[in-house]
Formats: structure tokens, C-alpha cells, sequence
């Protein structure tokens, strides 16, 4: 049980596929426009359960619980050996010499 | 009270929201037909230039260093042509609190939220805005949403977009992610109706005026450094507030023309509604899939009438290949020691291949740096393309095809601007501010000239085409 108080992620549906408007590609119009935020969990709930949140700004907002103490992960990603040739490209049009 | 949530309940009250939440009465300025009186509409907000300065330097913004680029500079020439290569100078705007220009923007129109006794801003940007947002109302103690389109369906979130999440968050913001998909506004205006906030919209007068300094700016300290002015300054293009703000300080601060570029990164072919798309493009903004709607139809924004009006100054748009900014953004890195996000260096990479157009003895300014960091930077951009299938290899840039391919120059001659047909983007917004209307009047046909930047031939000419009468 995950309890009232902790920070929290969660995800909801604000327009299902057949209630999507305007201008979609097809790959856009099949799938559900969705809506991801964090706030307080203000029940003791479980992963998977509809849950209410207090937001930062003290909005309550419904959705299903999807990440507890949700944190950033981002990163550089992996290494890109491109990078090192473009250094060596411009150094040697400059006719520096690479060591 | 009960209202109506559905998108076209809440679509049909977008007028009334929209004057409740920008506090402007857009009416009021209409003209003729399809008219209206642009100039009135930024001098009402009662902010000229001083007022934004002093508002500026009290709220951590502005006074950013223009500092020359001698190794770009001396790069560039090795592969222009003899005596070719301007001076290039770069506007060091990742310095504002924050981390880029977007600073400018927000400090005005969140100065003007705790002015008029706002309970709080909203935003809606996936960029640097956000975070430009969240800081200033960090510093006026105001509350923040940020509002943005960071998901693909499978909820794999761009990293560039992510950065600015946290950022918002490290300032106090409260963020809303929504998947991929227009409805977003919808969303917005629920969440405006719902708080009573103020909308910092990047369009109004307020977003715009912003701007205006940094355009002054540039003048001012060029003039200081080199005794001269710039005879070109290349301007990152997106929803046209950057190239309008700067080009109105530019006008404010000196007669003499300076020659406005405008700059995208190439993203021709990938949709921006598209699920699918949505994670195979290294830019989420500066791009033509916002640069070209915007410029041939402004007033597509989130407020009636957009302040953001590029087609007004510029001289010449031009665009740029994803595989050409990160080149240069490392060559920046590596040559400079300045170390920044490859969104902000779009108008660095049209700038140092339009310096070799240039005498020796002229200036060029690149009028923005951004700040990078993990997800914003070109080696996590170029590890998340590769990630998602994009084929990056070093030829010849012109074969980039985005959402397939990366295509870094081979050397650094393959840098190159392509130019955009400014005639054809005028006539379609001559097209599209018409809309429906078979007949419009004299001063509509004035109108039409401040907006497209041209003359009463030309003007005419495409209404003829068009078979719309006008009032002589």
C-alpha cells in the first residue's frame, strides 16, 4: 500500500480515440489523447488504482496511479563516436594539429 | 457551477476565456474587414522599451554579452571564398536567468500578471519558455503551470522536453504532460477557466515587447565593440516572436537597415500532429513545421491576434539541416569553449554559412545562445535519434531526409543555407488573411502591405489573382 502524503505520478485519458478533433494524422487519431502530473497521493492507494493527487499549485486531480516518487532519468544517452570526428574535421580545416 | 467540458463546449467559450486570461479586449482593434491596428495593439500595454528594461535588469534579465566568435570566424573563411567571411558575433542569451531569450519574454508578461492581481500564470510550451515562465514567477511568488506536449503514445517522452520538465519543477511549477495531439489547447483552456490564471501566452504584446531589448541590445553593444553596426543579424525562427521582438528593437535603437535573416531547421515531410513523428525529430522547435504556419498565418496562435508578426521585418528566411547544427553546435564546444543547446545554434549554423556571403570587414550576429544540459544537448539528441532508428552518418547535408536521416557534414564547406521563396509565403498570407471575404476595404489593402512587408502593387496583384475586389 502506498501511502497518503507521498509524491506520486499519475496518467488519464482526456480524450478517447473517437472523441479526438481536428486535423489528425491516422497514427494520431487511433490512440487516446493522454495526460501525465504529479502532486500527493491523498488516499492510501496501489499502482494501477484511480486515485485523487493534490498538485503543487493545490489542484486536485483524479487518474491512475502510475509512478510513486517519480524521479528524471535523463541522461546523455549513449556514446556518439560522430561527435569526435566533427572535433577532428574542424581542427584540421583550421590546420591545428591533433596530438 | 456546471460548464459544459466538451471540446466544442469549451471550444465555443475560447473567446471569453481568452479575454478574461490575457486581459486584453482583442475587438477593439479590428479594422475593416479583415484588418486591424497592430501598432495601437502593442503601445496599449503601456511597456515601451525603458519600462521592459528596467523591469528586466530587476528581474535577472537581459544585459547578456555579445562576444565574438574569432575561431568560427577563422573556420568559416578557410572555406569561403578570397576576402569572404563576416565577423560573426554571438548574443550570449543562455546567461539570462533561466537560460535563454525566453527570459525576455516571460519577465513582462509575469510582471504583468502580479500587476493586474492574477492568482497565477499557465503556459502552454514544451520549450525554454516553460522554464523562462516558471523562473520569473519563482521570483514574483506566483504560482505556475507549465502545459506540455512531451509523450508519444508508447509514453516515450522527448529528452528535450523532459530537461524542461525538471527545470519547471526545480522552480516550483506544477507540469502537465499531455501525449502528442492539437486538443492540447483544449486542455489549456479548461485549465485557464478552471484557475483564473493568467495565460503568458508567447503571443500577446506582453511576449513579444519582451524581445524588444534584446534587439537594442545587440545595436548597443556592437556599436560599443566594434564601432560599427551589424549588417546582418540571423534570427532563430519558430512562431515568429523571436525575429519580430528583435526586429522591432533593432528599429527602435537605429535608422540605419540592418538586414534580418531568418533561420529553421528543415523538417519538411514530418507532421506535427504525428504520434509517430513526434520522436523521430531532433528539434522540438525552430523548425519549419512551425516557422512556415506561423509566418504565412499568424494569427493560428492561442490569442485572437498574435503579436508575433515575422512577415513584417523579415528580409530573408532561409533554412538549415538537422545534421548542420549539431555540427556546428560541437564546433562551438570545441573551438570557443561554449558549450550550449543545439536548439539555440539553428541561427548559428545559417550564420556561419551566410558569413561566407560576406566581406571580411562586415558583421554578422547570431542573436541567441540556450543553455544545455542532460536531454538538451546534441550528443543526448543524437544518441536519442540513433535509439529511435534515424540513420546519422557524416555527406552531404542536402541529403538529409528527417525522421529517417542525420546527415552531418563531411566537411565543413557542406554547410550551407537553403533559401525560402519569401514571395510565395507572402502571397499565401495575403491568402489566408482574406479567408472567405470576396471584398475587403482601402485600409485592409494598407494593412496587407504592413503585413506582408510589401508594396500596393504586389498587394493588389495577388488579390487580383485571388479574385478578391477591394475599395480603392
Amino acid at each position: 500500500m502506498i501511502p497518503k502524503g507521498t509524491w506520486v505520478q499519475i496518467r488519464s485519458i482526456l480524450l478517447r480515440p473517437e472523441e479526438r478533433t481536428g486535423n489528425l494524422p491516422e497514427e494520431t487519431k487511433k490512440v487516446p489523447l493522454e495526460m501525465w502530473i504529479k502532486g500527493t497521493l491523498l488516499d492510501a492507494s496501489e499502482l494501477g488504482e484511480k486515485v485523487r493527487i493534490r498538485t503543487v499549485t493545490g489542484r486536485e486531480v483524479t487518474g491512475t496511479l502510475c509512478a510513486v516518487e517519480p524521479a528524471f532519468r535523463h541522461d546523455y544517452g549513449a556514446y556518439v563516436p560522430e561527435i569526435q570526428k566533427i572535433t577532428q574535421i574542424v581542427k584540421a580545416t583550421l590546420g591545428e594539429e591533433q596530438p | 457551477m456546471n460548464r459544459d467540458l466538451s471540446v466544442t463546449g469549451v471550444l465555443s467559450r475560447k473567446n471569453a476565456i481568452m479575454r478574461t486570461s490575457v486581459g486584453i479586449d482583442y475587438s477593439q482593434y479590428e479594422t475593416g474587414t479583415i484588418g486591424f491596428d497592430y501598432e495601437r495593439l502593442m503601445r496599449d500595454t503601456g511597456y515601451d522599451l525603458s519600462a521592459i528594461r528596467a523591469i528586466q535588469s530587476a528581474y535577472g534579465v537581459g544585459n547578456t554579452p555579445l562576444k565574438e566568435l574569432r575561431h568560427l570566424t577563422a573556420l568559416a573563411r578557410k572555406v569561403a571564398a578570397p576576402g569572404k567571411g563576416a565577423r560573426i558575433f554571438i548574443k550570449d542569451e543562455a546567461l539570462n536567468d533561466s537560460g535563454s531569450f525566453k527570459a525576455r519574454r516571460a519577465s513582462i508578461s509575469c510582471y504583468h500578471a502580479k500587476k493586474m492581481g492574477f492568482p497565477g500564470v499557465i503556459t502552454a510550451t514544451s520549450g525554454n519558455y516553460g522554464a523562462a515562465v516558471a523562473s520569473q514567477t519563482a521570483k514574483h511568488g506566483l504560482p505556475c503551470i507549465v502545459v506540455q506536449e512531451c509523450y508519444d503514445s508508447r509514453g516515450i517522452g522527448q529528452p528535450e522536453i523532459i530537461e524542461k520538465a525538471r527545470a519547471c519543477e526545480a522552480y516550483g511549477a506544477e507540469v502537465v504532460q499531455l501525449s502528442v495531439g492539437p486538443e492540447l489547447f483544449y486542455h489549456f483552456l479548461t485549465l485557464l477557466e478552471e484557475t483564473g490564471y493568467f495565460n503568458a501566452s508567447l503571443y500577446t504584446p506582453f511576449g513579444v515587447q519582451g524581445i524588444e531589448t534584446l534587439g537594442a541590445e545587440l545595436i548597443e553593444d556592437c556599436l560599443k565593440q566594434t564601432g560599427r553596426l551589424p549588417d546582418r543579424v540571423v534570427v532563430t525562427n519558430a512562431g515568429g516572436g523571436n525575429l519580430t521582438g528583435t526586429a522591432r528593437g533593432i528599429r527602435q535603437t537605429t535608422n540605419q537597415r540592418i538586414e534580418i535573416v531568418g533561420a529553421s531547421v528543415n523538417l519538411k515531410g514530418l507532421h506535427m500532429a504525428s504520434d509517430k513523428d513526434f520522436n523521430r525529430k531532433s528539434f522540438t522547435t525552430g523548425h519549419t513545421g512551425f516557422g512556415m504556419p506561423f509566418m504565412t498565418n499568424p494569427d493560428r496562435s492561442d490569442v485572437p491576434r498574435s503579436a508575433a508578426r515575422p512577415l513584417r521585418y523579415i528580409d530573408r528566411y532561409v533554412t538549415v539541416n538537422q545534421g548542420e547544427v549539431f555540427f556546428i553546435t560541437q564546433a562551438l564546444t570545441v573551438l570557443e569553449g561554449i558549450e550550449r543547446g543545439p536548439a539555440g545554434n539553428v541561427s548559428l549554423a545559417a550564420g556561419f554559412a551566410l558569413a561566407q556571403e560576406m566581406d571580411q570587414d562586415q558583421i554578422l550576429i547570431v542573436q541567441e545562445t540556450e543553455y544545455t544540459g542532460a536531454g538538451k544537448h546534441h550528443q543526448a539528441q543524437l544518441a536519442f535519434a540513433r535509439e529511435n532508428g534515424i540513420d546519422i552518418r557524416f555527406g552531404d547535408p542536402v541529403e538529409e531526409v528527417p525522421g529517417i536521416s542525420i546527415v552531418l557534414p563531411e566537411s565543413v564547406g557542406k554547410i550551407r543555407t537553403v533559401d525560402l521563396d519569401l514571395e510565395a509565403i507572402r502571397r499565401s498570407a495575403i491568402k489566408n488573411a482574406v479567408k472567405d471575404h470576396r471584398r475587403i476595404q482601402a485600409s485592409d489593402v494598407t494593412y496587407l502591405m504592413e503585413e506582408t512587408n510589401s508594396s500596393r502593387e504586389f498587394v493588389t496583384r495577388v488579390l487580383r489573382d485571388l479574385s478578391v475586389e477591394w475599395e480603392e
